[in-house]
């Protein structure tokens, strides 16, 4: 089987009419060949008798992940250029990584604070506004994005080798790079509306971490989605600004009037993973946040009454915390780490059983 | 008995190609289809590669000539494990490294970020792209425009790169589409001398190339395909080249006596 003229040999095994010298091809039906694959087919045994490996075989999920691990100054240098290019082109440059969520900020101020005062019974409510914004972005940017993923790396999936799950990481990076930037500006305006800085403040850096892994494991999902579907990017910034206006960015789900009268949908709109990371950053950040969470202070129904009657005089803006919770505290961080571990889990299982397929067509 | 590196084993490559026409393009047409739950007629299939059998050995450089669309670049990438066989099997020892003429990187970044990022994808650590480096800029020749972004690159500076980036590691399965087309004089020397020395590092050299004396310069065997099919295969290079060159109602080749 070796040696010179085994090629020749060999393409006596092909589909018939490979040995004709005449290069006649007709379009006709191609004809299976049985053997193929099956025991007893030559080619498959001489594969196995050498050890070869099916090319577009998937990594077993733990190589996988060792794979993934050795690329991972591959996956933060993908991220720091992609970073880098992706501002080349504006003047300002990385300014806009700051420009463009206090420019949102200053919109939703002006609708939500402003316009339609929902911030009524929240104290701070500016600080209150950018926490939410700064931190659905990070979520709402990485899936946005990461449904794009593989189409915009087309290029690069085909030319490399390489676990295909180092380009939403990648892409997570980036936006967590954005996160710091917006991180500097909430704590500036936390500081300038007059909320003391505590030892609590050290504990946003697990709530961002939580929230980091449930980015990655959404992206993941999304990525393979939108791999596969080129559909999904044009629904999806719907289903993310519902998503977003679900998630208590603008309003306080634990004391917003309305919502105090229906405690189910209540309990639904706290359980979302956004409001979750949302609520923990602002109670971590926010003093007046902790003291007015519902079950923070002893109950009393009289002051939670008055809160509700009077949530727009400062005097009883804090009485929230009188009320009863719907998710107390404890639970709140459960919910944390239960959707950001589910999330990656679920993820990275998902996306790692499209490994082969992206990048084909 | 040298060893099998790549093992084609009966294989079948179809495309489903998107927005090949067939639909009006209105938002009301597209509404009918779904409602009627048809696929999208714009889906068509394209069967690139209709059974393909053939074994590759150790430090063979495989040459595969054939007309335009004839399957030479599917082949490829079947072989790199980049699509997936719709029957029959692609065996390979490690995997296939593809270069190819329209394989940019990341068209944004200069030519150092995509050295750079080019090797650690495939999997060097950071000390090697480091010492690696300034070969892989040297061997490129592109001088001063590795500050440059790559789509400021001339084609063939491009693919010179990419030729210099994806063969500074020694693959196993070193895939060449074209991507040598495009150097001048003194790249395809250097380019030779490498493919050369990667086939002498006992890995397998896959070449696709219209220029068949690039084909009888590198390969030992070739691969003639045609509609997706082997028309010949085997290790008489210039008597392979000579019957293709016939078939597309060329003359034979001429050839120098003894070549240097």
């Amino acid at each position: 089987m070796s040696g010179p003229g085994s090629l020749s040999k060999r393409r006596s095994l092909s589909a018939p009419g490979g040995l004709s010298d005449a290069p006649e091809m007709d379009d006709e039906e191609y004809v299976p060949d049985e053997a193929a694959g099956l025991p007893g087919d030559p080619l498959a045994d001489l594969a196995r008798e050498h050890g070869l490996q099916l090319s577009s075989a998937r990594p077993k999920l733990f190589d996988y992940m060792k794979q993934l691990w050795q690329r991972r100054y591959f996956i933060t240098g993908f991220a720091t250029a992609r970073n880098i290019a992706m501002y080349t082109d504006s003047r300002l440059g990385q300014v806009w990584q700051v420009l463009t969520p206090l420019l949102n900020v200053g919109v939703y101020y002006l609708i939500f604070g402003l316009v339609l005062d929902t911030s009524r019974g929240v104290k701070n409510f500016i600080a209150f506004l950018v926490i939410g914004v700064f931190v659905f972005n990070f979520t709402q940017r990485s899936c946005i994005i990461s449904s794009r993923v593989m189409f915009d790396s087309l290029p690069l999936i085909r030319a490399l080798h390489f676990p295909r799950a180092c380009l939403p990481l990648g892409y997570v990076l980036i936006e967590l790079q954005q996160l710091m930037v917006s991180v500097v500006v909430i704590f500036a305006t936390v500081l300038a509306v007059g909320e003391p800085v505590t030892w609590y403040w050290l504990l946003i850096i697990p709530v961002l971490l939580m929230q980091t892994l449930f980015n990655v494991g959404c992206s993941f999902i999304l990525a393979r989605i939108g791999a596969g579907f080129d559909d999904v990017s044009q629904l999806l910034p719907f289903i993310v600004r519902t998503w977003f206006y679900c998630s208590g960015v603008m309003f306080s789900i634990q004391t917003y009037r309305t919502l105090a009268q229906h405690p189910g949908l209540t309990r639904l709109l706290q359980y979302n993973p956004a409001a979750v990371y949302i609520t923990l950053v602002r109670d971590v950040l926010m003093r007046s946040q902790r003291l007015s969470s519902p079950g923070a202070q002893p109950y009393n129904s009289h002051l939670c009454t008055l809160y509700y009657q009077h949530s727009s005089e400062s005097q009883y803006i804090l009485d929230s915390g009188h009320c009863h919770a719907v998710i107390n505290q404890a639970t709140l961080w459960y919910c944390g780490i239960g959707w950001g571990v589910l999330a990656i889990v679920v993820g990275f299982i998902f996306f790692w059983r499209a490994e082969v397929q992206y990048g084909r067509g | 008995m040298a060893k099998p590196m790549v093992v084609v084993d009966d294989l079948h490559v179809v495309y489903r190609v998107y927005g090949g026409g067939g639909d009006k393009g209105t938002a009301a047409s597209s509404l009918m289809r779904l409602m009627r739950k048809q696929r999208r007629p714009s889906i068509r299939e394209v069967h690139a590669i209709r059974g393909v059998s053939f074994v590759a050995y150790r430090g063979d450089a495989v040459g595969v000539i054939g007309r335009n669309g004839s399957g030479k670049s599917t082949l490829l990438r079947a072989i790199a494990g980049l699509l997936p066989a719709e029957q029959g099997a692609v065996y390979t020892d490690g995997h296939g490294a593809l270069l190819g003429v329209n394989a940019a990187l990341l068209d944004d970044l200069t030519g150092e970020k995509n050295v750079v990022l080019g090797c650690l994808a495939m999997g060097m650590s950071r000390q090697e792209v480091r010492d690696r480096y300034p070969k892989i800029v040297e061997f490129s020749g592109v001088g001063d425009f590795v500050n440059l972004p790559m789509r400021a690159y001339s084609t063939g500076m491009g693919s010179r790169l990419r030729f210099a980036i994806a063969s500074a590691k020694s693959h196993d399965i070193l895939l060449v589409d074209e991507a040598l087309a495009t150097g001048d004089a003194e790249f395809r020397q250097k380019s030779h001398r490498r493919i050369d020395e990667l086939r002498a590092e006992a890995g397998t050299v896959f070449l696709v190339a219209h220029n068949l004396g690039e084909i009888e310069e590198n390969c030992n065997r070739v691969i003639w395909l045609e509609k997706g099919k082997i028309v010949q295969a085997g290790d008489d290079v210039p008597g392979i080249v000579d019957a293709y060159l016939e078939a597309s109602g060329g003359q034979p080749r001429v050839r120098e006596p003894a070549k240097i």
